[in-house]
């Protein structure tokens, strides 16, 4: 009970700091919470809004918890979709006679190999090299953002526009998109995001593979003296986790844009740390977590436009607070040991 | 006549409870002064729990403590060390890079002006260490000295904090045979002096050998209060476990196979450059159906042997010498595929190498049985499967308390010992590699555990057994390899050796 209160707990005082800093900016926090709710719930396309920024949180979320579960601090998911999303786009603008569905399906499963191989890179260095993973996966972000570039500028351009992205993919290559969210791009991602959580789910508590990880991580020297292949449960690991951030790919290309756009990533991959953080690694958890964070992402969109003082920038803050109040949970015992005694 | 009845230390009918478990049933305790107290049990009998609601590091559920007559309620360890009450951890609590004279002074720092007065700290110190012999290098960082010295560190500090009553919670857990004697001469110099000290232990020698009275625990209560000089080991071993204990069992003669389980071939490792080999030319064969014994003082190879053999791979555990299990040359190979011969290991630093700390029993019984046919089907687990099979094994190997799904860290230590054991059985082996297999384990545990070596060797299991402990040595042991410096530097058939002979090569004469 306690597990499942804490969370829900911090994010009610991040919350409410939040709306504190508000309030000293010179807005009524009674109505931010009111535009809030609104820009995030409000209608059918608020609501489908808020579901399109859940879609790829949980991706990531669960790219930063599987590792974690592994003893691995993912810090690359941003790099991972990004190439995901990008090999998903070059498939799309290569072939795009390709008919539904094998596009979508041979597109999805690029963006998955790629994330997996950017994941693979650093989980090898470290179990084979013993570099640190955290250092390895924050380069290979820059790394990645400077490849997608290079193809998205020079080498899949699109000819028709001055933005920065590729050519569009094939007709043949889009998924569904459900209808009763007015026209906001929620698509068969989606579904695809929650099979995700579930497989990770049976994978990580339901098999011998997931258990070897979780050993792995809980204590590397007695899975090994235990005879578990510490190497190869890293690397797989890491590879596990690109792949799924990798599938952030699905949603924005198949899903949304049709091509490849650079920068169409506000940071999922750092906010999926947070994800994974609040949602304890579980995947559960991790659904539920992306569900807010995709909310506050949404309507803090609003608070923007509709209010005087507060600009897009106090949603990063409402969520670092939120992730604060989170890891303050020593503070929370400590206060809890007190009133005991 | 008030100064006759005064006790140090009294307990009263303390009780607490942990959720479901009951700790302690109304303990009573009588400590007089000036003497060394021994309190004894198995593990979990509540040894522990009652020291720790005497130096107030919880409080009890109900109970009284008295200290030289005057009821106390603590609030923290704060006020038991105030009124002269303070313990020395079974894990250190010392800072390891500070120094030993930092690490006495934190938390009761001398200041004058916001500047720590060393120079006066220091002096009040090297009195205290003359006057009860407990010498100390100051200034070296404490993690840099051997672990006798850090525990006498943590004497000090209660020393320097004027404590009159010491509590050593298994003080003799982490040392080597010469430091616990050395420890016991500065504890009986302490009671000299006129310190009283409660000595927890569930060494039968020790008890023997350094306390004045005893208390027996079991299962949260007291079974006896007796002076050791009126009591026998059997007598305190048969309170502790409430029934009959054989403290040396009787090992019949074994019948050795032909195939052998193990052969150690010039094993090799060399040391940081300067420093001596830390092996040399090391030979071990085990058969199937027989257990070797490797005796030593700890710090001369055994470990690094028993590395070498989970990881021959790695050049860091082994410059040159060749391993073969059981009629494979494995000198090439990973610990994974070792195991999967049918290798057993009780490993030698349980927490560290043999469990997940964090996690349930039931995930711990798992560790690398989790691809065996019994518990997983095409990479899935059963749970109902392992469920009944944890359970089995826990109720045979006597695992307290008897839960599946509590973290392995809030079992005692000899309580995960025997998880690790009944686990490691599971696998059948026909090669059993046992480092410290009694290691902080009870009496009646002991003799569980070498019944069921001997039942492994019996089933056609060879059996490589390391262990400080020369009785374990002795009665298990059908071929005895003596290590000193890196080298196998003698052998012997059972019964070939007396114990002080051993001693002696142990010790490289």
């Amino acid at each position: 009970m306690r597990k499942f209160l804490q969370p829900v707990l911090a994010v009610l005082v991040g919350l409410g700091l939040g709306l504190g800093f508000t309030w000293i900016a010179g807005e009524n926090p009674w109505c931010v919470v009111q535009i809030l709710g609104k820009s995030a719930f409000g209608s059918g396309y608020d609501f489908g809004m808020t579901l399109f920024y859940t879609t790829p949180l949980i991706f990531t979320g669960l790219a930063v918890a599987v590792a974690f579960q592994a003893g691995l601090f993912n810090i690359g998911a941003e790099g991972q979709l990004t190439l995901g999303a990008l090999a998903a786009a070059a498939v799309g603008a290569l072939f795009r006679r390709l008919p539904w569905p094998v596009a979508p399906l041979l597109a999805g499963l690029a963006a998955l190999l790629t994330g997996s191989v950017w994941g693979a890179i650093p989980g090898w260095l470290r179990a084979k090299r013993g570099s640190h993973e955290v250092i390895n996966t924050i380069m290979l972000n820059f790394i990645a953002a400077g490849l997608a570039s290079y193809v998205t500028l020079y080498l899949l351009k699109n000819p028709d526009t001055q933005n920065p992205e590729t050519r569009a993919i094939g007709r043949g290559f889009l998924i569904h998109q459900f209808g009763m969210f007015g026209g906001a791009p929620v698509s068969t991602a989606l579904p695809l995001a929650i099979m995700a959580a579930v497989l990770v789910w049976i994978l990580l508590w339901q098999t011998a593979i997931g258990y070897e990880m979780r050993a792995v991580g809980q204590n590397e020297s007695a899975a090994r003296v235990a005879g578990i292949d510490a190497s190869k449960i890293r690397i797989l690991a890491m590879a596990m986790a690109g792949g799924l951030a990798g599938l952030v790919g699905v949603g924005e290309v198949l899903g949304n844009a049709g091509k490849f756009r650079l920068g169409f990533s506000p940071e999922y991959g750092f906010i999926g740390i947070a994800v994974a953080l609040l949602g304890r690694n579980q995947p559960v958890g991790v659904v539920a977590a992306a569900l807010l964070f995709g909310a506050l992402h949404k309507g803090t969109a609003n608070l923007d436009l509709e209010t005087e003082h507060v600009t897009r920038d106090v949603s990063l803050i409402l969520q670092a607070l939120i992730i604060l109040s989170v890891s303050a949970e020593g503070l929370w015992s400590w206060m809890k040991r007190r009133g005991d005694s | 006549m008030a100064v006759e009845t005064c006790t140090a230390v009294e307990l009263r009918g303390l009780t607490k409870r942990f959720g479901s478990v009951l700790a302690n049933a109304g303990v009573n305790l009588q400590v007089k002064p000036g003497t060394i107290h021994g309190v004894i049990g198995e593990n979990g009998a509540g040894k522990s729990t009652a020291m720790k609601m005497l130096c107030g590091i919880f409080p009890p559920d109900a109970g009284e403590i008295l200290v030289h007559g005057h009821k106390h309620v603590w609030t923290s360890p704060a006020d038991a060390i105030a009124a002269g009450i303070g313990m020395v951890h079974q894990h250190f609590m010392l800072a390891g890079p500070y120094s030993a004279l930092d690490n006495i002074l934190l938390g009761a720092e001398p200041v004058r002006l916001g500047v720590i007065e060393r120079k006066k700290a220091r002096d009040r110190l090297d009195a205290l260490a003359r006057q009860y012999r407990l010498p100390v290098d100051w200034n070296r960082p404490v993690e840099q000295l051997p672990v006798g010295v850090q525990q006498r560190v943590e004497i000090l500090k209660l020393l320097y904090r004027d404590a009159t009553i010491l509590i050593l919670d298994e003080p003799t857990a982490v040392l080597a045979p010469q430091e616990t004697s050395v420890l016991f001469q500065q504890l009986k110099k302490l009671r000299d002096e006129g310190k009283t000290i409660l000595l927890i232990t569930h060494k039968l020698k020790e008890v023997m050998s350094v306390t004045d009275r005893v208390t027996v625990l079991r299962a949260g209560k007291v079974t006896g209060e007796l002076e050791t000089a009126q009591t026998s080991p059997q007598d305190l071993a048969n309170l502790m476990v409430g029934r009959n204990v054989v403290l040396n069992i009787t090992v019949p003669t074994s019948h050795p196979r032909e195939e052998t389980a193990l052969e150690i071939t010039g094993l090799s490792l060399t040391g940081a450059a300067g420093s001596r080999h830390r092996l040399t030319d090391v030979n071990v064969s085990v058969k199937r159906g027989e257990i070797v014994g490797i005796a030593g003082v700890e710090g001369n190879g055994q470990s690094e042997v028993l590395q070498a053999i989970l990881h021959p791979r790695n050049s860091r555990r082994r410059t040159s010498g060749a391993l073969t299990v059981l009629g494979n040359d494995v000198t090439s190979w990973e610990a994974s595929r070792i195991r999967l011969l049918g290798v057993a290991v009780i490993p030698e630093d349980r927490q560290q190498e043999g469990l997940l700390l964090e996690r349930s029993v039931i995930e711990n019984f798992l560790l690398g049985l989790q691809r065996s046919p019994a518990f997983s089907r095409y990479g899935f687990l059963s749970s109902t499967k392992l469920q009944a099979a944890a359970a089995t094994a826990i109720e045979e190997y006597d695992v307290r308390p008897r839960e599946l799904v509590i973290p392995v860290k809030q079992l005692s230590g000899g309580n995960q010992q025997k998880l690790i054991i009944a686990r490691e059985f599971q696998r059948q082996p026909r090669l059993l590699i046992a480092a410290q297999p009694t290691h902080g384990v009870d009496v009646g545990a002991i003799e569980f555990i070498h019944n069921r070596i001997v039942r492994a060797r019996d089933e056609g299991a060879g059996v490589l057994l390391v262990s400080f402990e020369l009785d374990e040595i002795l009665t298990l042991s059908d071929r005895i390899l003596v290590m000193y410096e890196g080298r196998i530097v003698a052998e012997y058939r059972r019964g070939e050796v007396s114990e002080q002979e051993l001693g002696l090569k142990m010790a490289g004469s």
